[in-house]
């Protein structure tokens, strides 16, 4: 297999006296998508946000190897995360209220311009213009490949619950990153639309994307994934490829409890 | 647009009438500025007129200690109002929502004690005087508003022309993005700290402007011009135009100045009406005048959007 994009080295994360994850590490190879699972309360948000930097974690490092580059990510903050190739959703989704559609998208492509105030004031300033013209070319693509273009100018938060979802994956992948993190992005889809949705990660996986995601839906991770981690109270109890982790006694007994 | 109301004085040439138009062109200037720190960035700030102060002060300051000419003292009174505002907003911009409302109030209050109490720079309660009108070549400004009118109708094209600019940039965006959630707005890379640093800088400098206008255009500046009422009156102006919305400003900064003057013969009940104006008017429309009706307030929300200018 590839080379390693992310690496989570023996992270810990304690709550007060609740120990959120302990002494978790598993490797996220370049081109993969590697699905996180476990019951409700297993660490696996917690572990997305210390790896996009909205938490710190206690112990452990998590370190990204992009462009030959090692960088390290726990201790960072989520802007300098997202500046070096990782964007992510939220379970809950979080979409800006007060934008259009095609404004949250363009949103996500803040990382990738850089024109600062003199030329966004200046209308004659070339490089603020190319980089407009760039990130509305880049945004109507994503909505044209998400089947959202002819929503792009409605209220972002008066589409449908799947519309939605497929705006904050949009957003995301504006910002063009290496790892993509979605936090259960089929949650509360329809059948068909997780269908649609399973071929189109399938297809940035394709383009060379990274994929790591949380997902309670079996029919989604297990047909999808490449590498399957599995959590429980905070802790990795097996990770493998799919159809090793499904027979895996310790995942059974998780889900399922003690026979 | 602007030329129209550069015209007004001329084809009104009552000085009285000029005098409530220069006031109105202050106010929407200041206006315009703090509705980058509170209508773009999302920072409730309470403390505004204290750049407002700090710009008229400079001017007067470098004015009567070094003899700079009005038009040096403009750009340096933005300046130092912009500095002023970052410097104050550094510990501040930690805090958020209600408390970052009670830090900013306490920093507008220090700046007017400061002013009140450094006798030997400001001249204390009794202020500042015989503060250089401006001049252009031959052309004195005097004590007649109409110049200053036509100064400050510039300055609000220009600030008006350039925030709209900023709006529709990708600073817009990212401002628009952390006041409406700013931890998504953080994985997307927008560094929520920067971005309400230079509102602060932003907002600061047009106050500076404004600031430094006001102590020419008077020749006298006193701590009280730069009050806690002084600040809410334009946080007022924004609310009630509709935050982040430049016509908006401008306009309730238009109608806060005039109406209390439309007022006057009502004598003892004219600000008893004024407030229920604004009680109806909030009411009746609660996102402003050029609000944008995006969202109501219960979280649905109305299709087919008006684009945010």
């Amino acid at each position: 297999m590839s080379e390693t994009l992310l690496w989570v080295d023996r992270v810990t994360k304690r709550f007060g006296g609740v120990v959120a994850l302990s002494q978790v590490s598993f490797e996220v190879r370049r081109g993969s998508i590697v699905s996180l699972i476990g019951p409700n309360g297993a660490g696996k948000t917690t572990l997305f946000n210390c790896v996009s930097g909205v938490i710190r974690p206690e112990e452990g490092a998590i370190r990204l190897f992009s462009g030959g580059q090692e960088e390290l990510l726990s201790g960072s903050v989520p802007h300098e995360v997202a500046r070096m190739g990782i964007a992510r959703t939220f379970q809950n989704i979080r979409l800006f209220a007060g934008m259009t559609v095609m404004e949250n998208v363009r949103t996500g492509t803040h990382v990738r311009t850089q024109a600062g105030l003199l030329e966004a004031v200046w209308p004659w300033a070339g490089r603020a213009r190319q980089e407009e013209h760039w990130a509305f070319e880049r945004s109507s693509r994503l909505l044209e490949r998400l089947g959202l273009s002819a929503v792009a100018d409605r209220p972002a938060t008066a589409l449908s619950y799947g519309q939605q979802r497929r705006v904050e994956l949009a957003r995301a992948l504006a910002s063009d990153p290496e790892l993509l993190m979605l936090d259960e992005p089929a949650a509360g889809l329809t059948r068909q639309e997780k269908e649609s949705l399973m071929e189109f990660l399938r297809e940035l996986r394709r383009e060379g994307l990274t994929i790591l995601l949380i997902e309670h839906d079996m029919k989604v991770v297990m047909p999808v994934s490449d590498w399957v981690v599995v959590l429980d109270y905070g802790a990795k109890i097996a990770e493998g490829v799919p159809k090793a982790v499904q027979e895996d006694p310790h995942v059974i007994e998780a889900y399922l409890g003690a026979r | 647009m602007t030329g129209i109301l550069m015209l007004l004085p001329i084809l009104d040439s009552n000085s009285y009438h000029t005098e409530i138009l220069a006031t109105a062109a202050l106010y929407a200037l200041l206006a315009l500025g703090l509705n980058l720190i509170v209508g773009y960035a999302g920072l409730l700030h309470l403390g505004y007129a204290a750049f407002f102060g700090i710009g008229a002060y400079a001017y007067a300051l470098l004015n009567l200690r070094l003899g700079w000419p009005f038009w040096a003292g403009l750009p340096a009174a933005g300046l130092i109002a912009g500095c002023s505002a970052v410097l104050l907003g550094l510990p501040a911009i930690r805090v958020r929502g209600d408390y970052l409302a009670i830090v900013t109030l306490g920093f507008g209050e220090i700046a007017r004690v400061v002013a009140t109490n450094l006798e030997s720079w400001t001249g204390g309660p009794n202020g500042l005087m015989g503060i250089a009108h401006p001049a252009v070549g031959q052309v004195r400004f005097g004590v007649e508003a109409r110049p200053y009118y036509w100064l400050l109708v510039i300055l609000v094209a220009a600030t008006a022309w350039a925030c709209a600019r900023l709006r529709r940039s990708r600073l817009g965006l990212a401002w628009l993005a952390i006041k409406e959630d700013e931890l998504a707005a953080g994985c997307l890379g927008v560094d929520p700290l920067r971005m309400k640093l230079l509102a602060l800088a932003l907002g600061g400098w047009v106050a500076g402007l404004a600031g430094c206008v006001f102590a020419a255009k008077q020749g006298t500046i006193t701590p009280d011009s730069f009050d806690f009422i002084q600040s809410v009156m334009i946080l007022a102006m924004v609310i009630l135009g509709g935050l982040g919305s430049i016509a908006g400003a401008i306009c309730g900064a238009a109608i806060l100045s005039i109406a209390p003057e439309l007022l006057r013969e009502f004598s003892t009940y004219r600000m008893l009406l004024f407030g229920l104006m604004m009680v109806a008017l909030m009411r009746l429309r609660p996102e402003g005048l050029f609000g944008n009706r995006y969202q109501v307030p219960n979280g649905q929300s109305v299709p087919g959007t008006k684009r945010r200018v």
